[in-house]
Formats: structure tokens, C-alpha cells, sequence
């Protein structure tokens, strides 16, 4: 199949092998002997879990039904494979390798046969459109892309015109596909017998790159979603993968026995940290569910020892639970409110193990046995020895409630450029407005403006192709700016996050508006999915309100409500007033602290459209992009800041597929009650 | 068997191959109504074939003398090569002929899974005491008819409603359930009794989807009926028009498109 394509390329990789080979050849089996220190690599690991726990799973993943399983031994093997049929296939060192797709085990191994051949994997987010796609493809210059399916590679060939640098597309699930050309087309599993077949000629070659990768190699690229301008390339090494997954592995007592459930975006750092780095390091096995839609149903299946989420799953889940419970029978409810109130009260400290009193601790073995035990199966929870959550606040209501069922939840607060993490909680020390203690081997500095600024063995390298933007974040000796604004408390130690050092600014008479601690009250209520807060240089605060339509529409079905589409039930007056109620209970308890009281805010409007990544109103993983809210929606900040009732706008959105339409509505903007600011301003700096 | 046409090729590389079935001057009658009147037309093999028509033209009838559940007075019904005789639905059936239904015919307190399986019924053959005791081949019998359900659910992505009671679902995915039990029987032909109707554009975007990669994946030959006239030009290789009982046209979706009395019945003229 690629007689053609490996003749010339054959010629190539022996020069490299001619070159470069005795020189390295001697390192490597140095570094073989002492198992402690040669391990810098993903491949050199995975060489080390066959051997060690040659025999246990390594992935699982559910097909037709049934949990597949793939042990160490097995994926060494499948992995070799691959890289071997990358080779025929001419991947050369330094090449870049675009994978797209859900998490998938044959996904995953393409990413470690590309490291073996000592080419870098690129993981991009699979629900991201076909231009965006393009500016990445196109920037890191890959020459290979595995895609999961037709949708994928539909994508890829739709932007093969203006990207020049893919030379092949390899995939994994061939449904549709057939009658494409194939002359750059391959599934994996042809690549993988390709490689198979022509192991003897590359056999030699594949061990010697294996061996060359260095500590300082580069592991992986991940572009950041970019809450401004254009994604950016985040090149990290092996070194801080490797480093970063030891520590964390070893601050929150990671084994090789865990389970984890690989379901969020391979694009994101932390699936890459969860799923390779860690999973590599301790050797634990990596579930990967059957399709998005299953999740749930898989999570419970398997019941992962060791699960992240970011807060909008738990929030999601907590909301199904309660809508749940509304339906339930009076008993049933009854035990259910009795329990959940018991363990509120006295449920984190048992989990903290902090004294509490036999009689308490009594009853909370019973709700364990009629409640919190068959509620933690129902959510897949039951056995979650290490549970985090980051990327948002999380409400203190909905932490506290899975706290309370004694689920060891906890909060880091970290970033792509830091290889996650920045801090972390340690047990027994978690609170829901704090991020935690710095991880191991971090070193956190506060600048006078507040930001957070941190130096680790995680430290991203450099952004690819973009000195400017490395200079700018990283200085000469390692101090890399987070562009968020914080403090360390005195007395625990812990780092608390305020808001984007970029959107904390002043009101027009001075006071100190910081849009995300509000919006993050806003967004703790069920009811508003999304918030967004306007007022720096302005005389007031006002909001736009993104409504939860699991949630209201749930309401508006109780409450005999008719609505058909999520405008009609956006406009309707009824859940314009709920909105109100919850908008003024916020500005209640933003008035409460004197620095930030004149965050209040004054007038809010419900958007006709829920913010949507598609429409570039979010990044992929769902944080707001102000700036562009603020330019398409320019219409409608006008008229809040006009003192008009009502407004009139049309704004295009984007579908699925990509194509474009337009919605049209009329607004109503209301009023909101403010409590009295004390008078207080915020002296100048 | 009469002059079978030669294998050809379709513009995007799917290969049509011989008769598979052919109806001869098919009329049918309800009592003093004709139904159908002298309808004769063949499926190929491998081709999607379309049967349309306005409203009461006769074409869920003509899908039922397909599958065997009416009997037509006059006429024959060849099958792969061979005259074939009059028989009931299930006999049909074992023939390799499943159909989907224009009002979903599904057990409704059933999952998905139990559903599916019911169309694997006329590969099981072990008897009512073995699979009440699930005991030895029965046992076996299942699980390789389950991994074949299981393959179909995959293919129909809908692997989250395996276990959801039918009558729970919505619509489309009740109408996407039913073509998976038809495809679970492992059909020679695919009879489709307007599987788009009463969908969404995306909904219908997904089932146009799925029944050209059945054609395309399994070489399942496939005779469908659909109000959607967009949807049938662009699925189906050729086309039956049918206006009052009777044929009006036959050729691709081109050669239909342009024909008078096909145009005739869909803008409506008055009728003698």
C-alpha cells in the first residue's frame, strides 16, 4: 500500500541513522540498567510497566457492550506496532502528528508510537470546526493526522486546500470511508500490519529512536483554548510531564491499582497528565467509555478510584439528582432530606477526620446505608478515593454536597503552561473558596498588582513559533505570569483566586470591579448556566444571563409553563423575575464585602442565545471570551446602559455543521433592587 | 430468470448487480377498489430503489405485497431467480426480506436491546425448553446473536438507549431503533416504509446518513418509500412514481424528475 511513498523516505531515515546512531546507541543502554533515572520518556515508561505489571490492565475500553481490556503487555505491543507503521509510513524525527478524536485507546497509542518514533504528538479538541483546525494544523505544520472517523477526516480533506504540510491522514474507524481515495489515506489498523510485516528493516531503527529521546525532548504540543486572539502552541517536555506526574502522583498517593475515566478533551492538559502522564507513571489503568453519551452510564460501570471534573459535570449531576428527587415518592424524599441535612452538618468534618460525636457519627453510618451509600452508586462515586475539580469556582453548595456524602472532592487551581498544576488541596485541608497549598516542587510569587506568578519543573518551554508571547509570560529565570489576580491567605497558607488579572479593573469613580467573582455567584444558582458582567470604567455593573435549560425547562414543565425553544423560555416574565430574585440576592451578598460592593448590579438582560463555542462566545473549554461578547453584542450593552425596557437585536450564529444563520428578538431589560454601598470607595492604590 | 442486466457501476463506485427481485404485473384489489393496477417493475441488486407518489397512490401496498403480507390477485412475485409462491409474512422473513413500518411497530415496555433482538428471531433455532433454561446451545445461540445486535446497535450509534425502555423514546429515535431491528435480521432487502416522516431536517440528515451507509457497508439492497422528494432524489439510484394504483414513471431520480406525468401528479391536474 505505501511501496510508492517508503522508497524515498527509507533513504532519508538511514541517513539519520547513519549519522546520529553510534553516538546515541551507547547512552540509552546505560540508562537502561538503572530503571530509577532512565526513565524519560512516555516510551521508555510504558517499557517499564510491561515488565513490571506486564499482566494488569493498562486500558479498557467498551465496545459492542462489553468492556474490552488491554493489559501493559498488550499495549507495549500494539504501541510498537503503530510506531513501526509510522516509520514505513516515513514519520520522520521532530515531525508534528496531529490526533483528533474522543478518547480512545488506539488515539491514545498513536500519541505514544509518534513519541517512540521521536515525533510530537498534537492532541486537538474534536468538536472544534474545520477553520479552526486549519490555523492549528497549519501553525504546528503536521504532516500526519489520525483521525477518529469520517467526521473527522471529512474536516481534515475539507482543509487540506489550505493547509500544504498533511502528507497522511490515518483512521480509526473506517464506517463511510470506503470509497475515498486512498492514496493518503490509511486506517491504523492497515498501518499497524504494515508495520508488523516490516519489522525486521525497522525494528533496529525504532529502538535507536526510542533511545534517543532525551529528558528535554519535547513530549507533547497543546494549543491553549485562548480566552484572547489566536490558540497558542504550548510546548512541553518530558521533563515536565514526567516531573509533574511524579509529584502529583506521589502528594495524593496515586497507585497502580486506580481507575480513571478518560472523557474530557485529549486536547486538554489534564486529560494528557490523568491519561498519559500519571496513568504511565504509576501504571494505572485508563477507561475510556463507549461514546459521549454514555459517560454517565460507564462512569458508574466502572467506578474510578481516582476522577476530575470540571465544576459544570458535578453541577449537571447535582441538578439530574434533585430533579430526580422531586419525583420521588413522600418516604423516599423524606429519608433523603433527613440524611442530606445530617450530612451537611456533619459529613465533611467526618471526612476531614475531625472529632465528631458518636451519636452523629451513628447516624451517619445509617444515611451511609440508606442514602449516600446507593446515591454515591448511582453517580459512579462509590469508590473515588481522590476526586478534583478546577478550571471554575465551584458553588460552596454543590462542593459541600459531595463532600457532605464523604467523597474525597478537592480543587487545584493550574494551568496548560504549568503542566496543570499550581496548587492543590491536600487532604484534610479543602475549603471551597480556596485552590489549595502549592504542589510539590511549585513555587508561587504574588506581584504587586496581585497576579499570580509561579516557577515549577512543569514550566512549559516555550510557546512554539511565538517568542513574543514566551517572553511576555515566562521571564529569564522561570517566573511564569498566570494572568490571574490572588492572594495567599496568612494563616492556612492557601492561594485564593479573585479574578483574570486582565478583566479585574476600575468603575468609572474608582471602585474595584472584578467581573467573575460575581459572575461565579451568579452561576452557583442552577437556574443561570453562564453570566457575563460588564463595568469597568462605567458608572454601574450590569449582566448578561444565560438561563439553564435543564434546569428552567424542568420549572416551566412543573409549573405548567409552555414554552418551545429556549428564546421563547428565555423572554418568558415569570423566569425573567426568578432571574431577578437570584440577581439580588448576589448583589445582597456582593455589597457584604466592602472592596468589591460596587460590583452590584443595577441592570441585567437574559440573552436569547445560550453562549456557544461554535460561536467563538466561549473557548473550547467553556470559559467566557469577553472581548468578543462585548463586540457582537455591542447592541445590546447600549441599550443596557441607555435606560431602555426593551431592545431589538439579531445576531448570527453558527451551527453544527458550520454553516450560518440568524436569530432575531426582542429583549427586556430589567431593573434591579441595589443594597445601599456604605458609602465606600476604594482608596487609589 | 429472463435477461439480467450486466453488473454496473454507480458514479460513486457502488456496484449494482443483477435482478434480485421483480414484480410482473402486479394488481391488487380491496373488494371492488384496485389497489394496484399492473405494476411491473425489478430491484437490483445492491441498488436503493425508491417508490413514491402522492398520497393514497398505492405505495404502502405495494411494499406489503413485497414483504408478503398482502396477496396480490394477479401477477407474480419473483424472487432472486425464482417464481415465488404465495406465502405468509414470517416465510417472507426467512427469505432475507426485513422491513421497518411507516407507524413504528415496536414492543414498547421492551429496552432497545430486547427489541433488536426480536429481529434475530429467524436465525434462532433453539427450541422453547432450551432458551427457557438457557441451557447449552441456547446459550450459545444468544450470545453470537447478541454480538450481531450489538454490532448493528454500534453501527446505529445507540449505544446509550441500550437498556432504555422504547416507550420512553422519542420519535426518531424509536424510527432508528426499528430500521436497527430490521438490520439486525441480516436482510438480502431492506424494505423501508417512509422512514423520514415526521422528522427534523437534522433528523433526517442522520437517517439519510445511516441508510446509505447500510448500502454501503453491508451491500444491502434497499427499497424505500418517502414523501421527501429532496431526500429521495438524493438517496436512491432509481425511482418508481405511482399515482392512483397506477406506474407513471421509472428511471433515475433525473430521468423521473423530468417526466410529464410524473410532474402532472405531484403539481396535480383534475383527473377523468
Amino acid at each position: 500500500m505505501h511501496v510508492t511513498l517508503g522508497k524515498p523516505r527509507e533513504s532519508r531515515t538511514n541517513a539519520i541513522r547513519g549519522t546520529e546512531e553510534p553516538a546515541r546507541e551507547d547512552k540509552p543502554l546505560a540508562n537502561q540498567t538503572d530503571a530509577g533515572d532512565g526513565l524519560h520518556s512516555i516510551p521508555a515508561l510504558l517499557a517499564r510497566n510491561a515488565r513490571k505489571w506486564g499482566a494488569e490492565p493498562a486500558y479498557r475500553e467498551k465496545e459492542f457492550g462489553i468492556w474490552q481490556s488491554w493489559t501493559w503487555i498488550e499495549t507495549a505491543e500494539e504501541v510498537r506496532a503503530l510506531a513501526l507503521g509510522f516509520l514505513a509510513l516515513g514519520m520522520a524525527k521532530g515531525d508534528y502528528v496531529a490526533i483528533i478524536g474522543r478518547n480512545r485507546p488506539a488515539l491514545y497509542w498513536s500519541m505514544v508510537a509518534a513519541q517512540s518514533v521521536g515525533a510530537i504528538p498534537v492532541p486537538l479538541y474534536q468538536d472544534a470546526v474545520a477553520e479552526e483546525m486549519a490555523y492549528v494544523l497549519d501553525h504546528c505544520g503536521a504532516r500526519f493526522v489520525v483521525a477518529e472517523d469520517q467526521e473527522q477526516v471529512d474536516k481534515v480533506i475539507e482543509v487540506q486546500d489550505s493547509v500544504h504540510c498533511i502528507e497522511h491522514i490515518l483512521y480509526l474507524d473506517p464506517r463511510g470511508l470506503r470509497k475515498y481515495d486512498h492514496t493518503r489515506l490509511h486506517t491504523l489498523k492497515d498501518v499497524e500490519a504494515e508495520g508488523r510485516a516490516a519489522h525486521e528493516r525497522f525494528e533496529a531503527e525504532l529502538e535507536a529512536r526510542i533511545a534517543a529521546i532525551t529528558y528535554d525532548d519535547t513530549c507533547v504540543m497543546l494549543y491553549t483554548s485562548g480566552t484572547t486572539g489566536k490558540p497558542k502552541g504550548v510546548v512541553l517536555s518530558n521533563r515536565n510531564i514526567i516531573e509533574t506526574s511524579k509529584n502529583s502522583a506521589e502528594f495524593d498517593h496515586l497507585r497502580h491499582s486506580d481507575e480513571v475515566l478518560a472523557y474530557l478533551p485529549m486536547a486538554w492538559v489534564g486529560d494528557f497528565i490523568f491519561s498519559i502522564g500519571q496513568a504511565y507513571w504509576t501504571g494505572f489503568c485508563t477507561n475510556c467509555p463507549e461514546s459521549a453519551d454514555t459517560m454517565m452510564t460507564d462512569l458508574r460501570e466502572i467506578g474510578p478510584s481516582y476522577y476530575f471534573a470540571p465544576p459544570r459535570i458535578f453541577e449537571t449531576q447535582l441538578t439530574n439528582v434533585m430533579i430526580r428527587m422531586e419525583d420521588a415518592g413522600r418516604i423516599k424524599k423524606w429519608l433523603f432530606d433527613t440524611f442530606m441535612a445530617h450530612a451537611r452538618k456533619v459529613g465533611p468534618a467526618i471526612l476531614d477526620g475531625k472529632p465528631v460525636g458518636g451519636w452523629d457519627r451513628f447516624k451517619y453510618a445509617l444515611g451511609d446505608l440508606f442514602v449516600y451509600g446507593p446515591l454515591k452508586n448511582t453517580l459512579g462515586f462509590t469508590r473515588v478515593r481522590v476526586g478534583y475539580t478546577a478550571g471554575e469556582a465551584i458553588g460552596p453548595e454543590i462542593f459541600d454536597f459531595y463532600r457532605s456524602l464523604g467523597i474525597n472532592l478537592k480543587q487545584l487551581y493550574g494551568q496548560t503552561e504549568a503542566s496543570v498544576f499550581i496548587t492543590q488541596q491536600p487532604d484534610g485541608e479543602v475549603r471551597s473558596d480556596t485552590v489549595g497549598v502549592p504542589s510539590p516542587g511549585v513555587e508561587l510569587r504574588i506581584a504587586e498588582n496581585g497576579e499570580v506568578f509561579y516557577r515549577s519543573p512543569g514550566t512549559f518551554v516555550e510557546y512554539y513559533k511565538n517568542a513574543e508571547s514566551t517572553a511576555s509570560t515566562k521571564d529569564a529565570e522561570g517566573w511564569v505570569a498566570t494572568g490571574d489576580a490572588g492572594f495567599i491567605e496568612p494563616e492556612s497558607g492557601h492561594l485564593r483566586i479573585i479574578d483574570r488579572a486582565k478583566d479585574v479593573g476600575k468603575m468609572a469613580d474608582g471602585r474595584l470591579f472584578a467581573p467573575k467573582y460575581v459572575e461565579n455567584k451568579l452561576k452557583f444558582y442552577p437556574n443561570i448556566l453562564e453570566a457575563v458582567v460588564f463595568g469597568a470604567d462605567r458608572e454601574m455593573c450590569t449582566a448578561f444571563i444565560n438561563i439553564d435549560l435543564t434546569a428552567v425547562g424542568n420549572w416551566a414543565e412543573r409549573n405548567n409553563l409552555a414554552y418551545s425553544s429556549y428564546q421563547e423560555l428565555a423572554g418568558h416574565p415569570k423566569v425573567l423575575a426568578t432571574v431577578q430574585a437570584h440577581v439580588e440576592a448576589v448583589n445582597k451578598s456582593v455589597a457584604e464585602d466592602e472592596m468589591l460592593s460596587g460590583c452590584q448590579i443595577h441592570r441585567f438582560l437574559i440573552l436569547h442565545k445560550e453562549l456557544d463555542a461554535d460561536d467563538g462566545e466561549l473557548t473550547r473549554t467553556r470559559k467566557v471570551r469577553r472581548r468578543i461578547i462585548e463586540e457582537k453584542f455591542a447592541d445590546l450593552i447600549e441599550a443596557l446602559y441607555g435606560g431602555k425596557d426593551q431592545v431589538y437585536t439579531e445576531t448570527e450564529v453558527t451551527y453544527e455543521d458550520g454553516r450560518k444563520g440568524k436569530i432575531k428578538a426582542t429583549l427586556d431589560i430589567r431593573d434591579t433592587a441595589i443594597v445601599a454601598p456604605g458609602g465606600q470607595r476604594m482608596a487609589a492604590e | 430468470m429472463k435477461d439480467t442486466p450486466a453488473p454496473t457501476l454507480t458514479p460513486d463506485g457502488r456496484k449494482i448487480g443483477g435482478v434480485l427481485m421483480e414484480m410482473k404485473n402486479i394488481t391488487l384489489r380491496f373488494g371492488g377498489v384496485e389497489a394496484i393496477k399492473d405494476i411491473s417493475f425489478d430491484i437490483r441488486e445492491g441498488e436503493i430503489r425508491a417508490i413514491i407518489g402522492p398520497n393514497g397512490a398505492g405505495k404502502s401496498s405495494m411494499l406489503n405485497v413485497i414483504s408478503g403480507f398482502y396477496h396480490p390477485q394477479e401477477g407474480e412475485v419473483w424472487f432472486r431467480g425464482a417464481k415465488r409462491p404465495s406465502m405468509k409474512p414470517y416465510q417472507v422473513a426467512r427469505l432475507g426480506i426485513a422491513r421497518t413500518f411507516q407507524n413504528i411497530a415496536l414492543f414498547d415496555g421492551m429496552s432497545v436491546l430486547d427489541n433488536i433482538m426480536t429481529g434475530r428471531l429467524t436465525h434462532m433455532k433453539s427450541g422453547l425448553f432450551g432458551q427457557a433454561l438457557w441451557w447449552g446451545g441456547a446459550q450459545r445461540e444468544e450470545v453470537e446473536n447478541r454480538e450481531k445486535v450489538e454490532r448493528v446497535i454500534d453501527f446505529l450509534e445507540i449505544q446509550h438507549i441500550r437498556k432504555t425502555p422504547v416507550g420512553r423514546l422519542p420519535y426518531g429515535l424509536k424510527k432508528r431503533v426499528e430500521l436497527a431491528r430490521a438490520l439486525a435480521a441480516e436482510p438480502k432487502l431492506l424494505l423501508l416504509d417512509e422512514p423520514m416522516a415526521g422528522m427534523n431536517v437534522e433528523e433526517k440528515e442522520d437517517m439519510s446518513r445511516f441508510i446509505l451507509d447500510v448500502n454501503d457497508e453491508f451491500g444491502t439492497t434497499i427499497a424505500l418509500i418517502e414523501h421527501d422528494m429532496g431526500v429521495v432524489m438524493d438517496l436512491s439510484d432509481r425511482v418508481v412514481v405511482m399515482d392512483y394504483g397506477k406506474k407513471i414513471g421509472d428511471g433515475t431520480p433525473t430521468e423521473v424528475r423530468s417526466n410529464k406525468a410524473v410532474i402532472d401528479a405531484y403539481l396535480g391536474v383534475a383527473h377523468d
